[in-house]
């Protein structure tokens, strides 16, 4: 394990200053997660218009520098994505984050993926596995409109 | 035995974890294990096991005499009046929930109120929600003031002619506020209203004695007590066994078992249904030895020289913010330091094998109060030194540095 693995500076970069933080006025969908073990929240906002585009994401809520890096990078990487898109790369990198060694999704660029495989660190650590997930989670849920709070403990 | 010593008596400090001597500051969690209680339970599965009080064989009847031994020895151990108030449970969380459902069934209605304070955590707060749901009961929290603590005042102002009931800890586990609970017994007692103490933090590290503390109840946890998991003590006064209805049925609690009824076991049987944790229970019996060996006058001494060492050392590092300043504390000391998360904390700490924990401790009540979702926290352990917590220090300001703080 190294701790620079998980802590690399673009993480502490977007856990400091979390992009796409707040929120948005004519956002038509919208989730609550938490992790109640951690205390950690996050709350997605995002517009999809009629072509199922995401038109704009932010998100609201409190965490450990992991969560609100993963937050802030994924609100980047998906803004402007279809649907099926976003879901495909949502996918793409809870499966990355689970077991996979890379991202496989043709839907990123390679610089992208590059900024999304920094968060790889988190693998040598189970425990903060679902820091990196929850946003993620959560986004899934926005789309599907549940209104089921999403939370990291089955 | 030296206070020095004492690390030398626990197996975990024996090897490197993760390549790192083992700095271990989460105590309040769990303590770790001395080698004579690791070393009974393998000896008592080996060469002595059988279940109790049941069969009347050679193996049956020794177990039976080791169990009851402990039950005796739990009773000194705290100074209660007769060894039929010694109630073993899983823990500290099923003892609490004992007196609750027993006593809820039997003296709680719609409208009654029950009192316990900001400080709790789930263990003392759960149990009696369930109440709430079931009975239409109401919950009344005495407040914590800037420090941390829990005053009598604070207890007091809250009491009505509803409280039937009073349950509090000893030592909060956030805070490490240490409560008056033998004010807080005489206060309820004049106005006839028993008192549950949460002894999960009090007994590993504060002298015991129910006589004097008077207490209707004390729950004490055996892991964080340098015991096995999976048991606990209810402590309750006699005339409270008598009274209140069994807790769980089966095997064991029983006199006569008829199709048409039946009767049930004397103390303290009445209130140890089905085959208990009995290697567990044995095993604690070392645990008691071990803390009565070192004295709990120097248990208290070297913890509160650790805590004020501790509290010394951390407040002279920049941007550490300790939570709480109660007057009579324990050895917990909660932290935050601005801009790093204490789940971050906790990780980077780790690297360098310094164990502590960081979340709501199980006290979500008391987080939202103190308006902060989680904390960082060290706790200490009869094992910890000055040098362990020159090392939380030196990891402190790592984890400062990563952050560019």
């Amino acid at each position: 394990m190294d701790l620079k693995d998980l802590y690399q500076e673009i993480i502490l970069d977007h856990g400091k200053n979390p992009r796409n933080l707040g929120k948005f006025d004519n956002y038509n969908k919208d989730a609550k997660g938490n992790n109640p073990l951690c205390g950690d929240n996050v709350h997605v906002y995002l517009r999809l218009n009629e072509n199922k585009k995401v038109e704009d994401i932010a998100f609201e809520g409190h965490g450990c520098a992991i969560s609100m890096a993963s937050a802030s990078i994924m609100t980047d990487m998906v803004r402007g994505k279809e649907e099926k898109e976003v879901k495909e790369i949502v996918s793409d990198f809870l499966g990355m984050i689970k077991e996979k060694d890379s991202l496989e999704t043709n839907i990123l660029k390679d610089d992208e993926k590059t900024k999304l495989m920094s968060l790889s660190g988190v693998k040598q650590y189970p425990m903060r596995v679902k820091c990196a997930t929850l946003s993620w989670h959560t986004l899934t849920s926005a789309l599907d409109n549940s209104d089921q709070i999403v939370k990291t403990e089955e | 035995m030296k206070i020095h010593d004492i690390k030398r008596e626990f197996p975990i400090f024996d090897d490197k974890i993760q390549n790192n001597d083992l700095v271990y500051l989460d105590s309040a969690n769990s303590s770790q294990k001395p080698r004579v209680v690791v070393d009974r339970i393998y000896d008592f599965y080996s060469k002595e096991f059988s279940n109790v009080g049941r069969s009347v064989h050679y193996l049956a009847v020794a177990a039976t005499n080791l169990y009851e031994q402990t039950r005796v020895s739990v009773q000194k151990y705290i100074n209660a009046k007769d060894k039929d108030e010694i109630v073993f449970t899983k823990g500290a969380t099923e003892a609490i929930n004992l007196v609750a459902n027993t006593f809820g069934q039997k003296y709680l209605s719609e409208g009654d109120e029950v009192l316990l304070t900001e400080l709790e955590h789930h263990s003392n707060y759960v149990p009696w929600h369930f109440l709430r749901k079931a009975k239409n009961i109401k919950i009344e929290f005495a407040e914590i003031n800037d420090d941390g603590e829990v005053t009598l005042e604070a207890i007091e102002k809250k009491i009505t002619n509803k409280t039937k009931i009073i349950s509090v800890s000893h030592l909060s586990n956030v805070t490490g506020a240490i409560l008056p609970i033998k004010e807080i017994v005489q206060l309820a007692h004049s106005k006839n209203i028993p008192v549950l103490i949460d002894g999960c933090q009090g007994a590993p590290h504060l002298k015991l004695d129910m006589q004097e503390i008077d207490c209707d109840f004390y729950a004490i946890s055996g892991h964080k007590m340098y015991g096995p998991t999976g048991i606990g003590v209810l402590y309750a006064k006699k005339k409270w066994l008598e009274d209140l209805p069994p807790y769980q049925g089966g095997g064991g609690m029983i006199n006569e078992v008829k199709k048409e009824g039946i009767t049930y076991g004397e103390l303290p049987n009445k209130y140890e249904a089905g085959t208990m944790a009995t290697a567990q229970v044995i095993a604690f019996n070392e645990s008691i030895k071990f803390m009565e060996k070192i004295g709990i006058q120097n248990i208290e001494k070297h913890e509160k020289e650790l805590l004020d060492y501790g509290l010394e050392k951390l407040r002279k590092n920049n941007s550490v913010n300790i939570i709480g300043n109660p007057k009579e504390k324990g050895g917990v000391i909660s932290f935050t330091i601005e801009g790093v998360h204490p789940h971050d904390i906790a990780t980077i700490l780790d690297e360098d094998g310094v164990a502590i924990r960081a979340g709501h401790h199980c006290c979500q009540i008391l987080h939202d109060k103190l308006n902060l979702p989680a904390t960082a926290r060290a706790s200490f352990g009869v094992y910890n030194t000055k040098d362990d917590i020159d090392k939380l220090d030196e990891a402190i300001n790592k984890c400062k540095k990563i952050f560019n703080l």
